[in-house]
């Protein structure tokens, strides 16, 4: 039962999609290294949600930390999507902006955001957007130091909004079955648009559109894993070795790269569509096959793997 | 103040910037130089296609080497909400867009927002708010979400909303409201030529984020400072 999964803490079985924030940072770093900032008994809480009758967090949804991973120092953040569906409002964004300036300062092998958010927090809407554009450019002067950052995302909130943005300036993603990866969300979509621009309610239409093996497939991620925070572990482990430097010919490459992804996909309705074209054989499978089988099928696609991010 | 008339005001000698599908860009003699100008015109949503127009042109403008200022003019919707847009990977191409801007900072280009009338979420994120400084001209509205539509997810009446916008910027859209969080630096005067003020802007550019110290001061965001500063402090000891 997930339940069981979730209450465990070993993390080959522990369902990454189920497990709590904490569990998860807990899980994925060396045993013991773990020690958190601002942790839930300083009750940094959000001093706006009170005015909408709303309940607080003791941390605001985010876990920031040190650890070690395989020996080396690392920092953590993990959203809670739990929590105001992981959302960043004031306090929740100025952890994860005051421990990647940390960053900067400690010099770490890597930093690691754990996302499961829905984007920006609507009740305290202008410090949330804000939070994410000095997070943007904190992962930006932290990798222009030579550090990595990078993003795991396979959380129940997924990785919508300002936290798509805020992915797409990491060095590297893994992404699970469960990751979505989008700006606007199926039912943003569905309510601007109409329902026959998007169906929020066809799930398979939102997991072919978002989810993590289109991403994966696309370029979008660099890495699929299976629903275990092991995987996401060695993952992570295997992004930080090989991250691309934060430069101009970076930028160029990732220029080229979308430039010719819309020119070769520009006109497809569906994902299924652009699938086959990357040359994936039954396009109509993919939704359904297991890890071991779409790694295969992900090793055939040249497109999925590059420095261009 | 419409396009026509910041650009103008911006560059009296003139310039060559152009608005095609909504999408500036252009340049124009600046301080002695050719400052780039890139943005978006008439309200219009950005969408996988326009940020990477417009981070091409930026990153032409690092290539160049010569460390002009970049301005990025903005009167935008939020970002385009569709299905197309997402199976494309929106959320790399903005998140592109806005890394070519702080590329483009780190590289010694003065870079310059200049918000002069509406912008709204992704869009928003990905032009303005990556700029090194953010400039409004009185009459922007820039947002997260209009008020009807918070409303409609926070369950609270329109009315009671409205009221408490009055007394709590943390959340309400507006100009006013960016300013107080800090998101927006300063807000310029139409009536005095627009040049000159952005050269001050420039020359006035410090390092670091100022955003969240603004914030403060202004009372829009109460403790992201104390609470970005008091992280670093945590993690500084052992």
């Amino acid at each position: 039962m997930a339940v069981d999964r979730a209450a465990s803490t070993d993390p080959d079985a522990l369902s990454w999609y189920e497990a709590t924030a904490r569990q998860r940072v807990v899980a994925l770093a060396d045993p013991g290294s773990v020690r958190e900032f601002l942790p839930p008994t300083e009750r940094r809480m959000s001093p706006h949600l009170p005015l909408f009758d709303l309940p607080r967090a003791f941390d605001d949804g985010i876990v920031v930390a040190r650890a070690t991973l395989d020996g080396d120092p690392v920092l953590i953040a993990a959203q809670e999507g739990r929590f105001m569906g992981g959302a960043f409002g004031e306090v929740h964004g100025a952890k994860l902006v005051g421990l990647l300036r940390a960053a900067l300062d400690l010099k770490p092998r890597a930093v690691l955001i754990l996302f499961d958010t829905g984007g920006v927090r609507l009740q305290e809407a202008n410090a949330g957007e804000t939070a994410i554009a000095e997070t943007m450019r904190a992962i930006i002067e932290v990798r222009a130091a030579g550090i990595p950052v990078i993003g795991l995302i396979g959380g129940r909130a997924g990785c919508y909004g300002g936290g798509g943005l805020i992915a797409g300036t990491c060095s590297r993603l893994a992404v699970s079955e469960g990751g979505r990866i989008s700006v606007s969300g199926p039912e943003v979509i569905e309510t601007n648009k109409g329902a026959e621009e998007f169906d929020s309610r066809d799930r398979a239409l939102v997991w072919r559109t978002m989810g993590g093996k289109h991403r994966r497939l696309t370029g979008g991620a660099d890495a699929f894993c299976a629903d275990t925070v092991a995987a996401f572990r060695r993952a992570a482990l295997d992004l930080i070795g090989r991250a691309p430097a934060f430069d101009l010919a970076t930028l160029e490459a990732e220029q080229a790269r979308l430039q010719d992804r819309i020119a070769r996909f520009g006109d497809c309705r569906d994902a299924t569509e652009i699938w086959s074209r990357l040359g994936v054989n039954d396009p109509e499978a993919v939704p359904a096959m297991d890890t071991d089988a779409f790694d295969q099928i992900v090793t055939r696609i040249r497109e999925a793997d590059h420095d261009a991010r | 103040m419409t396009l026509a008339e910041i650009l103008g005001s911006l560059f009296p000698d003139g310039h060559s910037v152009t608005v095609e599908d909504g999408l500036v860009r252009g340049t124009g003699p600046f301080a002695g130089g050719q400052a780039t100008v890139v943005g978006i015109d008439g309200d219009t949503p950005l969408g996988v296609d326009g940020a990477l127009t417009l981070s091409r042109a930026v990153l032409d403008a690092v290539r160049a080497g010569d460390k002009a200022p970049i301005l990025v003019a903005v009167d935008s919707d939020s970002q385009r909400m569709s299905r197309r847009d997402e199976l494309l990977g929106l959320n790399e191409c903005l998140a592109h867009l806005a890394k070519a801007l702080l590329l483009a900072d780190l590289s010694g280009h003065p870079t310059v927002g200049l918000i002069y009338g509406h912008s709204a979420a992704g869009a928003f994120i990905a032009t303005a708010l990556a700029t090194r400084v953010l400039a409004a001209l009185p009459g922007a509205n820039p947002s997260v979400m209009d008020l009807p539509s918070v409303a409609r997810v926070t369950k609270l009446p329109l009315d009671r909303l409205e009221e408490m916008a009055k007394s709590t910027p943390v959340f309400a859209p507006g100009l006013d409201n960016m300013v107080a969080t800090g998101a927006v630096h300063v807000v310029l005067d139409p009536d005095r030529p627009l040049d000159g003020q952005i050269r001050d802007l420039v020359a006035g550019i410090q390092p670091g984020d100022l955003r969240d110290r603004l914030g403060a001061e202004r009372g829009g965001r109460p403790v992201a400072r104390d609470v970005a500063r008091a992280v670093v402090d945590q993690a500084r000891l052992d």
